[in-house]
């Protein structure tokens, strides 16, 4: 259970590395699709909704495994640029879990946009603010904060998602765990400790996000 | 008493029953994801020479078997939690695994090799045609040391847990790139997209892959036995004890040992070897 510590801890950087990087771009995917969600176009806004109906429809698992292994066995694809990319486990986790979290971002940061009121928009419409202005001053800012609690619950659920990753070989923090219990064939210990590392993480983020609400509070 | 307390207490009841009914039946684990050794066919049914030597010793032991499947990772925890009774999943016998558990004598054995794709820089490697790893010598170093520069930079890739991984992070061929999937299966896929240079693990893993899949996977280097590839297959069993179930398992071990001769002298392991290994690879 000891010595099995710092070689979870070192796995812990590289799940923290796969979370960092998926919500970054998912954050980027996730308010792109939100906004194509809000245009008047049938079209766009459908296929909005399909990106996020799709991978909000299926587990996660599934989609990683069609990213990797599925991806990996159409022979045109080998040959392309892509496959420099697509040959990696790690950019095969991080396109899955960018495009997972990018759904569900989309759908929170849309319902944010809709509980803006109106007037809000009015009063700086009525001040003589140009669209741009009152979008990027006072919808974006206002949507973030309201989506905070949601997204909180989505970091969350996206950190454990991570552990996913040791699916297509990554040795991430369940990929060690499994590891050392491959060889030590004591799957209770390492995993309580991996679940404690887990569960601590939580912790952080619950707080991180706790403290963000409280500061951009609207009182 | 309410119906609903009523349904409670049955669905209680029902599972004590459950839980006790086994005292003399036995439950062998395997894997069912390692052909030929043990594997499925098409609508979920275990199958493969080792689900039908288990039918085969249980019926010399006279005991009334179940076969049950478990995934490679989780074999001998399952085995030690009391999941099941023996293993015969192709473990091979390793002094490192039975400092947990113990084996049966073994029943079959065969070699280990690497395999790339057709076309691969790592065709026409000049080694031995088998080296054997316990019993060392020139031939064997210099044939690892070829390996070790054949293989530095390369991405090799075996199921975890297993004596191929062991072997590869043993040093003997130096400290190589290794990449572990949970399933056999994972590992053929990824040798022929290419993320694997090259595979290692039993040598007719491949050969019967390369058979039903049809794609140009090809065995390149030695084969590799003896040192960290085990001393042959063996069933494992939970070490006995001085309490009734570590009585039984030791009595367990016994009759599996006894039924193995037996099978041997009539010939059932060999007969059973040459149908799904195309070659006799009892022992």
């Amino acid at each position: 259970m000891i010595t099995s510590f710092p070689k979870l801890l070192s796995a812990t950087v590289i799940t923290l590395k796969l979370l960092s990087v998926s919500l970054i771009i998912g954050m980027f995917l996730g308010l792109f699709f939100a906004i194509l969600r809000m245009n008047k176009n049938i079209f766009v806004n459908q296929f909005a909704y399909g990106y996020s109906y799709v991978f909000r429809g299926t587990p996660l698992l599934v989609q990683i495994f069609i990213i990797y292994f599925g991806l990996g066995q159409i022979e045109y694809l080998r040959s392309t640029f892509m496959w420099v990319i697509l040959k990696e486990p790690y950019w095969c986790a991080i396109i899955a879990f960018a495009l997972n979290t990018g759904a569900y971002t989309s759908e929170i940061l849309r319902s944010a946009f809709q509980t803006i009121k109106p007037g809000m928009i009015e009063a700086g419409k009525s001040l003589g603010i140009s669209n741009r202005i009152i979008f990027y001053k006072i919808q974006i800012p206002i949507a973030i904060r309201q989506s905070l609690p949601a997204y909180g619950n989505e970091i969350i659920l996206m950190m454990k998602g991570t552990s996913l990753a040791s699916t297509v070989t990554l040795m991430d923090l369940t990929g060690v765990a499994k590891y050392i219990i491959s060889t030590t064939f004591k799957p209770i210990e390492v995993f309580i400790v991996a679940g404690g590392i887990y569960l601590f993480m939580t912790f952080l983020i619950h707080n991180l996000i706790k403290y963000l609400e409280k500061k951009y509070s609207f009182q | 008493m309410n119906i609903f307390k009523k349904t409670i207490l049955t669905v209680l009841a029902s599972l004590l029953v459950i839980g006790n009914v086994n005292a003399d039946k036995i439950k062998i684990g395997t894997e069912g994801a390692y052909p030929p050794w043990n594997s499925k066919d098409a609508s979920g049914n275990l199958i493969g020479f080792e689900v039908e030597l288990a039918q085969e010793l249980c019926a010399i032991m006279k005991h009334e078997c179940t076969i049950v499947e478990q995934d490679w990772d989780g074999m001998i925890p399952a085995l030690l939690m009391r999941k099941f009774d023996a293993i015969m999943a192709g473990m091979s016998i390793t002094a490192e695994r039975q400092k947990t558990i113990t084996f049966s004598q073994g029943y079959a054995d065969e070699v280990a090799s690497l395999a790339v794709m057709k076309g691969s820089s790592l065709e026409g490697m000049n080694t031995p045609e088998g080296i054997n790893l316990t019993l060392g010598g020139s031939d064997v170093k210099k044939a690892l040391k070829t390996l070790t520069g054949a293989l530095a930079g390369k991405t090799v890739c075996t199921q975890t847990g297993t004596i191929h991984q062991n072997f590869l992070e043993s040093g003997d061929v130096g400290s190589v790139n290794v990449r572990t999937y949970k399933t056999q299966d994972e590992v053929n896929l990824d040798l022929t997209s290419g993320r694997c240079d090259v595979a290692l693990a039993a040598a007719v893993a491949f050969t019967d892959y390369a058979d039903k899949s049809g794609k140009p996977v090809t065995l390149v280097g030695p084969t590799f036995s003896g040192g960290a590839f085990g001393n042959g297959v063996g069933v494992g069993i939970r070490q006995g004890g001085d309490d009734a179930i570590g009585k039984r398992d030791a009595k367990l071990l016994k009759d599996f040992n006894k039924a193995i001769d037996k099978a041997r002298k009539q010939g059932i392991i060999s007969k059973l070897a040459i149908k799904h290994f195309g070659f006799d690879a009892s022992m």
